[in-house]
C-alpha cells in the first residue's frame, strides 16, 4: 500500500473535459485517470485506454455453461443412471436444449460480473481513497500523478488555463483497503512515495 | 462533438425543465434522502399486512396440505399456477425494457429502467412461491436440483419441461439481479458520496462496492452492460417460452399447441408493460419524477400495449381457428363448449379475457388516449385482470372437464386460503418495492446524465442551430 501525490482538477463539461485530456497528454504528463459521474463516451480512447477484452471471457465463460450442461446431462442420462421416458432414446439432445441454453447464460453473466468486480475491485466492504465528492454527482475529475521532477506550480497553471474549476494537489492511496464509508480510518500507515 | 450529440428535433425531449447534471443528481436522490412520507408508510403498512396475511395462508397449506386449496381431480392446477404464469410474465417488462431497449438503442428506456427491472426481480420472486408451496411436502423442493443424492444418485430429468422451469427461472432471476445491481454500483457511490448521516455512509459505502467513476471501470461496466443485455434478450425469450412448454408439450386439449410460445412472450410483455404503467405512473406522482418519466414515456409504453394486445389478440383468434380447422374433436370441444360458449360453466372467463386484452387495448390507437395519465391507468389494470384471466382460462377451462365426462369436475372456486397465498404475493410484491423506492433511487441517474446532452429539453433548444445548417455545407463537410 503506498500514496501517491496527484494534481487534481476538476471540470463540469465534457466539452471542455476532451481537448483538456488531449492538451495533458500532448505535454507530456501522466494522467492517472480520470472520474466520471456517467460514461463519456470516447473518453477511453482519448486516455489511450485498450478496449476491454471482458465481452471474450464472457464467452469463454458461456462455453464453460454449455459444456458443462451439456456433459453433465449426457453423462447422468446415458451413461450413470440411463432412464427410458417413454421409449425415447438416452441421449435425448433436443430436449436438453433449454437446460443448455440457461447454464450458458447464467454461465456467461455471473462470471462476467465477478470477472468484472475483480477487474475493477468492487466488493461490499472495500473502500477507497476519492479525489472529488462530487466526482459522482456533476464533476469530471482529472488526476495527474506527481514524479520527483513534476513542478505542481506549473502543472496547476497549466490546467487552470484549459478550463479547470477547481486545482489542488492531493496524497492520495491508490490501491483499496477494508473498511466502511462511515470512518476515516485505514488499518495501515501513511508513507508518500515518490514515483519516478 | 456537438454532432456527436445530435438528436433530431421531431423527437420531445426525455428529460423535461431546465436540468444540469447536479440537478439531475438532486432530482432523483432527493425522496431516497428525504424522511418518508404519510402516504409511503400507509403503502408500506398495508403491503405488509397482506404479506402477512400470505404467510398466515401458506403455513396453513404447508401444515394441512394442499387440501387447503379447492383443486380437485382434474383441476389439479388451478390458482397457484394461475398466479405463477401471471406473475412470471409481469417479471417479463424489467429485462424487455433494459435489455432489448439497449440494444435497439432507444433512448427512453433511461427514464424507466431502473424500477422496470426492480419490477421484474419482485414479480419473479413472487412467482417462484406458486410451484415452491405447490409441492405440499416444501422442505423436498431441493429434490429438484441435480445434486449427488443417496438414492442412486438418481438424477431429475432433465427432459422435462418442469425442470427447465426450474432452470430457466433461477437463471432469469439471477440474471436480472445482477443485471439490476449491475446497473445501480454507480448510483449507490453517488449516494454514498452525498451521505450526511453515519449509517447511511456506511450503508451505501458498503453497496456501492467501493465504486470511484474511474474511466476504465466505466468503459468495463458498459462493456458489460452490453454483453448482459445480450445475453438476456433471447433470455427474456426463453423463459416464457419454456413457461409455455409446460403446458405445449402436454397431450391436453386446449394446451397441446405449437402457437404458445410466442404467444406466451407476446402476453408476458404485455402484462408486464401494464404492470410498468401502473407503478411509474404512480411513482412520479409521488417522487416528484414528472420531468424524467415524462408523457412521452407513458405514450410510448402505451404503444407497446397496444402492439402487444394486437399480438395476442391475433393469438387468440389463431388458436381457435386451429381448432377448428385441425378436425380435431378433443381440441374443438374445449374450444367450443369450455370456452367459446357463454353458457358453460367457465364461459365468461373466456369473454372477460378477450374484452380485457383485445378490445379495450384498441383504445391507445388514439393519441389523446395513450397520453392521457388516467385512461392509461385505468387500461393498465384492466390489461392485468384480462391477463390474469388468460391464463386461468388457458389452465381451467382446458383441465375441468377431461376424457371422460363422469369425471368432469364440480365446479372449480379457490378457498380463502388460496386467495389469500394470492394476495400475499402482493404483499411481497409492494413491501419490495415500497422499500426499493425508499433506499435506491428509482431512476438510473448516470444512465440520464448520459442522455441529458442529447435529450434534454434545454439542450435541445440550443440545437436548433445545427437543425439549420444548410445541408450542402453539412454534406461537403461530414461526407468523407
Amino acid at each position: 500500500m503506498a500514496e501517491k501525490k496527484f494534481v487534481v482538477a476538476s471540470f463540469d463539461d465534457e466539452a471542455v473535459l476532451f481537448p483538456a485530456v488531449k492538451q495533458v497528454r500532448r505535454a507530456g504528463y501522466k494522467i492517472h485517470d480520470v472520474y466520471t459521474p456517467m460514461p463519456v463516451h470516447g473518453l477511453d480512447a482519448a486516455l489511450g485506454l485498450r478496449d476491454t477484452s471482458l465481452h471474450t471471457a464472457g464467452f469463454f465463460y458461456g462455453l464453460a455453461g454449455t459444456c458443462t450442461a451439456l456433459g453433465f446431462i449426457t453423462w447422468a442420462l446415458t451413461y450413470d443412471w440411463p432412464l427410458n421416458f417413454g421409449g425415447k432414446p438416452f441421449f435425448a439432445l433436443p430436449a436438453w436444449i433449454p437446460i443448455t441454453f440457461e447454464m450458458t447464460v447464467l454461465f456467461s453473466a455471473v462470471g462476467m460480473v465477478l470477472t468484472f468486480c475483480y477487474l475493477c475491485q468492487l466488493a461490499p466492504f472495500v473502500k477507497k481513497d476519492h479525489f472529488h465528492p462530487r466526482a459522482t454527482d456533476d464533476l469530471f475529475v482529472m488526476a495527474i500523478e506527481c514524479t520527483d521532477k513534476t513542478n505542481e506550480g506549473e502543472v496547476s497553471d497549466f490546467l487552470n488555463g484549459l478550463g479547470a474549476k477547481e486545482v489542488n494537489t492531493q496524497i492520495k492511496e491508490t490501491g483499496w483497503w477494508i473498511g466502511s464509508y462511515a470512518d476515516d480510518k485505514k488499518p495501515f500507515q501513511k508513507q508518500v512515495q515518490a514515483v519516478s | 462533438m456537438a454532432l456527436l450529440k445530435y438528436e433530431s428535433q421531431v423527437r420531445p425531449p426525455l428529460v423535461e425543465g431546465n436540468k444540469d447534471y447536479h440537478q439531475v443528481t438532486e432530482d432523483i436522490c432527493r425522496p431516497v434522502e428525504a424522511a418518508p412520507s404519510r402516504l409511503w408508510w400507509i403503502g408500506f403498512l398495508i403491503s405488509v399486512a397482506l404479506l402477512l396475511f400470505g404467510v398466515i395462508s401458506v403455513t396453513r397449506e404447508v401444515w394441512f396440505g394442499t387440501g387447503q386449496w379447492n383443486l380437485n381431480k382434474t383441476v389439479g392446477w388451478g390458482w397457484d399456477i394461475t398466479n405463477f404464469v401471471w406473475w412470471v410474465g409481469i417479471g417479463h417488462a424489467g429485462t424487455l425494457i433494459s435489455a432489448i431497449l439497449l440494444l435497439f438503442r432507444q433512448g427512453w428506456r433511461t427514464g424507466v429502467n431502473r424500477a422496470a427491472e426492480a419490477m421484474t426481480i419482485f414479480a419473479v420472486m413472487c412467482a417462484g412461491q406458486f410451484p415452491i408451496w405447490h409441492m405440499g411436502r416444501v422442505w423436498n423442493a431441493f429434490f429438484t436440483l441435480p445434486y449427488p443424492n443417496t438414492r442412486g444418485p438418481l438424477w431429475v430429468n432433465f427432459n422435462s419441461p418442469l425442470l427447465w422451469d426450474v432452470f430457466a427461472i433461477s437463471t432469469y432471476f439471477t440474471v436480472s439481479l445482477l443485471f439490476w445491481y449491475s446497473g445501480l454500483i454507480p448510483d449507490l457511490a453517488t449516494l454514498r458520496d452525498r451521505a450526511k448521516l453515519k449509517w447511511r455512509k456506511m450503508f451505501y459505502g458498503v453497496m456501492a462496492f467501493g465504486w470511484t467513476g474511474s474511466t476504465k471501470h466505466w468503459q468495463r461496466h458498459e462493456a458489460l452492460s452490453l454483453v448482459l443485455a445480450g445475453l438476456a434478450t433471447p433470455l427474456v425469450l426463453s423463459v416464457h417460452t419454456i413457461v409455455s412448454f409446460d403446458f405445449a408439450t402436454s397431450v391436453i386439449p386446449g394446451w397441446h399447441t405449437t402457437i404458445f410460445p410466442p404467444y406466451f412472450v407476446a402476453g408476458a410483455i404485455f402484462s408486464g408493460f401494464a404492470m410498468v404503467q401502473t407503478l411509474l405512473l404512480v411513482t412520479r406522482k409521488v417522487l416528484n419524477l414528472e420531468d424524467y418519466i415524462t408523457i412521452e414515456h407513458i405514450e410510448v409504453m402505451n404503444k407497446v400495449i397496444v402492439l402487444t394486445g394486437s399480438i395476442v389478440g391475433i393469438a387468440y383468434l389463431t388458436e381457435l381457428f386451429i381448432a377448428w380447422y385441425s378436425y380435431v374433436d378433443y381440441e374443438w370441444f374445449a374450444f367450443r363448449y369450455n370456452r367459446v360458449d357463454l353458457s358453460s360453466p367457465y364461459g365468461w372467463s373466456y369473454y372477460l379475457m378477450m374484452g380485457c386484452n383485445v378490445l379495450s387495448p384498441q383504445i391507445f390507437w388514439f393519441r389523446k388516449m395513450r397520453r392521457n395519465i388516467w385512461v392509461t391507468f385505468f387500461m393498465s389494470i384492466l390489461v392485468n385482470i384480462g391477463m390474469w384471466f388468460e391464463r386461468f382460462v388457458i389452465i381451467v377451462t382446458s383441465l375441468y372437464r377431461d376424457y371422460l365426462p363422469s369425471s368432469w369436475s364440480a365446479y372449480y372456486t379457490p378457498t380463502i386460503w388460496e386467495v389469500g397465498f394470492y394476495l400475499g404475493t402482493f404483499g411481497l410484491f409492494f413491501t419490495c418495492y415500497f422499500l426499493f423506492s425508499k433506499f435506491f433511487p428509482v431512476i438510473a441517474i448516470a444512465e440520464i446524465k448520459h442522455i441529458l446532452k442529447k435529450s434534454g429539453e434545454n439542450y435541445k433548444e440550443k440545437m436548433d442551430v445545427v437543425e439549420a445548417e444548410p445541408v450542402e455545407r453539412f454534406a461537403h463537410e461530414h461526407v468523407h
